[in-house]
């Protein structure tokens, strides 16, 4: 039962915030930006909840229906989103899928919507750059060398009411993935380690709703980054016979080159920044296939030298 | 497809680190960090201060400049452009001590600064440590 076809579960109203790179990067649009990474506050783990309070805030000015909110992002215990769920009486789901986060919420969201038990709900995620580097990574101030295959962690929080009233955005479909392990070790190369698990959800996908790749006018993955993408590309075809030629990642084509940010970006704000604030307001797309990658480990694990399972769960939008 | 065949994929694609031009840049850096030092320490002599002393006072100062220049937000975007020619001197001991204090301050004194202080830096002390005592019963071995 990996593919599920929803008939009536629709995207609706949506806010972003952005941080400073992000806002400076390809993006066309946002709604608000912040300057100072603790936007107010005296941690960054604080700015991150903040953001997505502001962003809840927002949706439920015009939606006062809200039943449930399904969500989460990258911290230990999804502290983030949970500690933002706690200052609202609505139900509240966590979700952790990594990078993935945000598909994993729209296909638990949509769901319930497409069953009826619920009619209006927001999926939500965020991702702060100083928050995921204190965890995985060193300490804010502490000068690694970044290397070339590495990607960054991009700021920002994006939220997004689903319905069961039509708009111009339906979720026509979703994937969920399989946790698959292809032996990297290495928590820098990423892209690495989640293509084989994208590659594998688009076929599943497209075996599943028994469709051909050009069936969709757009694939977008969500933070391979640039030498990830090019791994993916050739999993397709070499493991599935795929050949993938209208497609984008989103993690590469956030940042701008001159911003330096080696592989691009990552992070599960990634795809929702790059998707809805330059693919579904583009006008240019009908039939969007839509794979948010997420690498599933943990400093302990990657520590302790084990390999690193990835997934990917999919989407599929179509825009009126 | 098998894990061998996978990494071989992986390989092709994932671009290979300038290690000659780092090193470079890690050795011209590095040079400028004990020319610094040599000049600091030869001030001192030509003042007649104390050989030991003058040592001491060459190091609290390289310390004090990388941990001022950590606090106040430049020391990692050098790291970054000259690598390990700032990591492996002192100044990339004292690096790490002040990134740690200034990341965890906000965890508490004990449970977050004085529990991670020592989380980067901890390692070359201990390995420091266990090599001098190794290298002392060696010498100690031959010289009888």
């Amino acid at each position: 039962m990996a593919s599920l076809k929803f008939k009536n579960v629709y995207l609706s109203d949506n806010y972003t915030i952005v941080g400073p790179l992000e806002a400076k990067s390809n993006l066309k649009k946002y709604n608000m930006k912040i300057n100072d990474y603790y936007f107010g506050l005296k941690t960054f783990e604080g700015a991150e909840v903040k953001m997505q309070r502001v962003i809840i805030d927002h949706l439920l000015k015009k939606n006062k229906d809200i039943e449930l909110i399904v969500g989460g992002d990258l911290s230990n215990q999804l502290v983030t989103t949970s500690f933002m769920a706690a200052n609202y009486s609505i139900s509240y789901l966590g979700s952790y899928s990594a990078c993935a986060t945000f598909n994993s919420s729209i296909i638990t969201l949509g769901a319930l919507i497409d069953a009826k038990k619920i009619n209006k709900g927001i999926a939500i995620t965020s991702s702060h750059n100083k928050v995921a580097e204190r965890q995985f990574r060193y300490p804010i101030e502490y000068g690694a060398p970044r290397v070339k295959r590495s990607t960054y962690t991009a700021t920002g929080a994006l939220g997004v009411v689903l319905t069961s009233s039509k708009t111009n955005i339906k979720v026509e479909s979703a994937t969920i993935g399989s946790s698959i392990d292809y032996g990297v070790k290495d928590a820098l190369n990423m892209g690495a380690v989640m293509a084989p698990a994208a590659a594998n959800t688009l076929y599943k996908h497209l075996n599943d709703l028994n469709r051909k790749i050009d069936y969709y006018d757009l694939i977008i993955t969500g933070d391979l980054g640039k030498y990830g993408a090019n791994i993916f590309k050739e999993l397709c075809s070499n493991n599935y016979n795929l050949i993938v030629n209208n497609y984008l990642d989103a993690g590469s084509n956030l940042y701008k080159e001159e911003q330096n940010l080696n592989a691009g970006s990552s992070g599960p704000i990634t795809l929702p920044l790059y998707l809805f604030n330059n693919i579904l307001n583009s006008k240019k797309y009908k039939k969007i296939l839509v794979i948010a990658t997420g690498s599933l480990h943990s400093t302990t694990l990657v520590n302790q030298h084990n390999s690193i399972p990835s997934i990917a769960h999919a989407i599929s939008l179509e825009v009126s | 497809m098998n894990k061998s065949e996978y990494k071989n994929i992986v390989k092709k694609y994932t671009p290979n680190e300038d290690k000659l031009k780092n090193a470079f840049y890690a050795f011209v850096s590095g040079g400028i960090i004990g020319l610094l030092s040599a000049s600091i320490y030869a001030l001192f002599i030509s003042n007649d201060v104390e050989s030991t002393i003058a040592t001491s006072c060459t190091l609290v100062i390289l310390i004090l400049a990388s941990s001022l220049l950590t606090g106040l937000g430049f020391f990692d975007t050098f790291v970054e452009k000259f690598k390990c020619g700032i990591i492996i001197p002192i100044t990339g001991f004292a690096h790490s001590l002040t990134s740690e204090a200034i990341d965890n301050k906000n965890d508490g004194m004990i449970t977050g600064l004085g529990a991670s202080i020592f989380k980067l830096a901890g390692s070359v002390l201990l390995y420091g440590m266990v090599s001098a005592f190794i290298l002392a019963i060696i010498k100690v071995i031959m010289n009888g």
